[in-house]
């Protein structure tokens, strides 16, 4: 699209200007995107170049170093050791004898590499099936169990993680011992064990902080995420659970099956759950972002008082644990309920409702997704109106006093200073908040929990205001059909919607906030 | 003329006070109707947990007899308490594992230089964006075998919870980097270690974000529903309040618990709200903070 001169744009008047920025933020999105790949491919380009480094470096390494450094390419620490950095050398050696110690015990490391059939397609993971057998001291059929499919992946999982720990480690100490070489040779000192501990609380203060957190990220969230990934190329499910039945790799089927839009395929479904995703997410963050604005305006307002006690109404919902409230507002709303009884004293709604055959409001596709918006509302007004306050409150006064020297009303006042100056600071508050109401499973699952149900897909029933995300809850957690690879093929396609929107986002809008600007 | 003008004067000026008395009453009144609607559901809850009856088929608000037969069974005849007690307990350790977690976290990467560190915050950017709970399926299966399901849920929620929360690190390193950097650079100067200007200079300048992370952490267990319902698996022992509580709301249940839920609602409702209405200040505090510093 053509950018028009700062002359010409001025001349456009208001509808035309906003067309204009308009067109332009849409116009922004291919090139934002171009961008985007651009930086990650820069990305793995640094990454390739860094690989490249390593091995040059191991190798002048392996050539310029003396005995102690060449042994020490084989013996982890050795070259700590020799050159009297006792701790490192021995923490580097034990490292080494418990890597190889695990491997070759009989149901270590490459046991369970061997086990796994890693990325055959149509092969089993875990090679011996278990099943009935007859067992002459019992005198009937007993359970001999084979492999645990769920087993033989995660511990392959850990062990290819393991293997990658021991070469990252292996390189650590050769730098390590050539870092170690240099020094004597200019004749400086070398760092003792009694340093490194000291280092802990100072220079390396970071890696003892870290230490904890990292790991625990480690364990519950990266680990399980790549674990998940791989399901996604298995064929793991409630039938297929791995230890009554091993399950297999399959490849891309399964993405097929949900890309597939005849009868039978999932496509169709996923489509319609997709579609309503985005809507509700774009509902349930505008009409909280602006109404919440306004409240805050509301309460703020000079001469309004008791600006504590309308603040501490709103701030309740926050308290009360929504599993309460949400239940118990859906609950108002059904024929029994104290609101739906009142609205079925209105002919209108009680006509529409006889005539459609729907037992309560929340039967009819349309009014149930209507309520969870309003509801929604009723939930995330009081989290914008906090925000808001605090933005409010940093609105320099002397702008509001210029502006009335100049003659400005009050509404002009609040369409040229005050809403101008709340977008631009919570511009990355929107995006952050469009997110999280994609995945906002507390409101959707405890007030309509997906009904009225349309019907079912992937191994669940699928209803008309299911989100992906408690589409895919019920996946999992459904007890005889649960497809545990389809949960975990949405769950990667989740993570697509969201990256490519904040991909576009992060790059469209100027980010002016520089991180150290702060300081 | 002269007169003339004044008079203009006078006239606009009422005019604006009229106006605003306007304006202001308008506002009176959509604030009256917004406090009926936001606290309509919660006095609900009381009244309704007052009633005698146990079904909701009652069409009105007022209860015809004030009764505690809820609170009273719920008590006695319910394994309620032990669902609150283990709430209790994983608010508490939630709470200060989950705060000493976000806290290391979000110093080191606001105050600290380090390799690695953009590529660490990147990571955890990207990680935040999977749905948290499919890591449930694995979770589920090693917790499963170690025997941290059903009656040890507790233990094993605890342990989820305050795993990763260092990835919640975004409000409370938003505050550090609002701490002047020469703080540190002085300490350093006078040969203070890095931990000592942790402790002695930053610490006691945190309290606000500290007391935020740690309420926080209480409120999480008490709303948690979703991870909650995986591990414990339908076993009553070890239930939190939310899962426990969901049942009773089921298609079955409804009619002969439905005040009794409220009942329960209101009990559950007291601690944490006693909690957050005590610390609401900080509570504003960080939510104001952190949405504005990212």
């Amino acid at each position: 699209m053509k950018r028009l001169s700062d002359l010409d744009y001025l001349k456009l008047n208001k509808w035309q200007a906003f067309w204009y920025k308009f067109a332009l933020f849409f116009c922004a999105i291919p090139s934002a995107l171009w961008k985007g790949i651009k930086k990650i491919g820069g990305f793995f380009k640094n990454c390739g170049i860094a690989v490249k480094d390593e091995f040059v470096d191991i190798g002048s390494t392996f050539k310029r170093g003396n005995w102690a450094v060449k042994l020490s390419f084989f013996i982890f620490g050795f070259g700590n050791l020799f050159y009297g950095q006792v701790m490192r050398g021995i923490l580097f050696l034990l490292f080494e004898l418990v890597f190889i110690a695990y491997m070759v015990v009989p149901t270590g490391g490459i046991y369970w590499l061997s086990k796994g059939n890693w990325f055959q397609k149509g092969a089993t993971i875990g090679t011996v099936q278990g099943g009935f057998q007859y067992n002459e001291v019992f005198d009937t059929d007993v359970w001999v169990p084979g492999d645990d499919s769920v087993k033989v992946m995660l511990y392959g999982l850990l062990t290819f993680i393991f293997i990658f720990a021991f070469i990252y480690t292996w390189r650590l100490q050769v730098k390590q011992c050539r870092i170690c070489m240099d020094i004597t040779a200019k004749g400086k000192k070398i760092r003792s064990g009694k340093d490194d501990v000291k280092s802990l609380l100072d220079d390396q203060f970071h890696k003892t902080l870290l230490a904890l957190p990292l790991a625990g990220i480690l364990a519950f969230t990266v680990l399980p995420i790549i674990y998940m990934v791989l399901v996604a190329f298995t064929s793991y499910d409630a039938a297929h659970d791995g230890y009554s039945n091993l399950f297999s790799w399959v490849g891309l089927d399964h993405f097929n099956e949900l890309f597939n839009f005849s009868q039978g395929g999932l496509g169709l479904t996923f489509g319609e759950i997709l579609s309503w995703t985005l809507m509700w997410a774009f509902f349930a963050t505008f009409t909280n972002y602006f109404l919440g604005m306004f409240v805050a305006i509301m309460i703020n307002k000079k001469g309004i008082k008791i600006k504590k006690f309308w603040r501490t109404v709103l701030v309740m919902t926050i308290a009360i644990p929504q599993f309460v409230s949400l239940l118990y507002v859906s609950k108002l709303f059904t024929t029994s309920g104290l609101i739906g009884r009142v609205l079925e004293q209105i002919p209108f709604i009680h006509n529409w409702r006889v005539a459609n055959n729907f037992v309560s409001l929340w039967d009819s596709p349309t009014v149930a997704r209507i309520l969870l918006i309003v509801i929604n509302i009723w939930i995330g007004i009081p989290y914008i109106m906090l925000m808001a306050t605090g933005i409010l409150m940093n609105i320099p006064q002397d702008l509001y006093e210029s502006a009335k020297i100049d003659g400005a009303s009050s509404v002009q006042q609040l369409t040229k200073i005050t809403l101008p100056y709340m977008l631009f600071v919570t511009g990355p508050y929107l995006l952050t908040s469009f997110v999280g109401n994609l995945n906002n499973f507390n409101v959707i699952y405890l007030l309509s929990g997906g009904n009225p149900i349309k019907g079912t897909a992937g191994g669940a029933s699928v209803g008309h205001t299911d989100l992906l995300i408690t589409w895919l809850f019920k996946m999992t957690l459904g007890s005889t059909e649960s497809k545990y690879y389809m949960a975990s093929i949405i769950g990667i396609l989740v993570f697509l919607v969201v990256a490519v929107l904040s991909l576009i986002v992060y790059n469209v809008i100027p980010s002016t906030r520089n991180e150290e600007d702060y300081k | 003329m002269k007169k003339q003008n004044d008079n203009k004067i006078r006239k606009t000026g009422l005019g604006a006070r009229a106006s605003r008395r306007i304006s202001n009453t308008i506002i009176y009144i959509v604030l009256i109707i917004i406090t009926i609607v936001w606290l309509f559901p919660f006095v609900g809850i009381l009244l309704e947990s007052f009633k005698t009856e146990t079904n909701m088929q009652t069409p009105y608000l007022f209860p015809k007899e004030f009764g505690f037969d809820h609170y009273v069974k719920l008590f006695t005849k319910t394994d309620f308490l032990k669902w609150f007690g283990n709430t209790a307990i994983m608010g508490v350790a939630t709470a200060v594992l989950q705060t000493i977690f976000i806290l290391s976290m979000s110093y080191v990467l606001s105050r600290l230089r380090f390799k690695g560190r953009k590529a660490l915050m990147n990571m955890m950017l990207i990680l935040g964006m999977f749905p948290g709970f499919l890591t449930m399926i694995l979770i589920y299966k090693v917790f499963a075998d170690a025997h941290l399901i059903e009656e040890m849920a507790p233990l094993g929620l605890i342990i989820v919870y305050c795993a990763s929360s260092a990835m919640g690190y975004y409000v409370s390193k938003g505050f550090f980097d609002t701490i002047p950097k020469s703080l540190d650079e002085a300490a350093r100067v006078d040969g203070a270690t890095r931990f000592q200007v942790f402790y002695k200079v930053i610490m006691p300048l945190s309290k606000p974000i500290v007391i935020y992370t740690i309420l926080m952490g209480f409120m999480a267990p008490w709303g948690d529903f979703v991870l909650a319902s995986y591990l414990i698996h339908e076993n009553s022992q070890g239930m939190n309040v939310a899962v426990g509580m969901y049942e009773w709301l089921s298609r079955t249940n409804m009619n002969t618990h439905y005040t009794m839920f409220c009942a329960a609602g209101v009990i559950v409702a007291i601690p944490v709200v006693a909690v957050f209405l005590a610390l609401q200040k900080y509570y504003v505090e960080g939510v104001t903070g952190g949405a504005v510093k990212g």
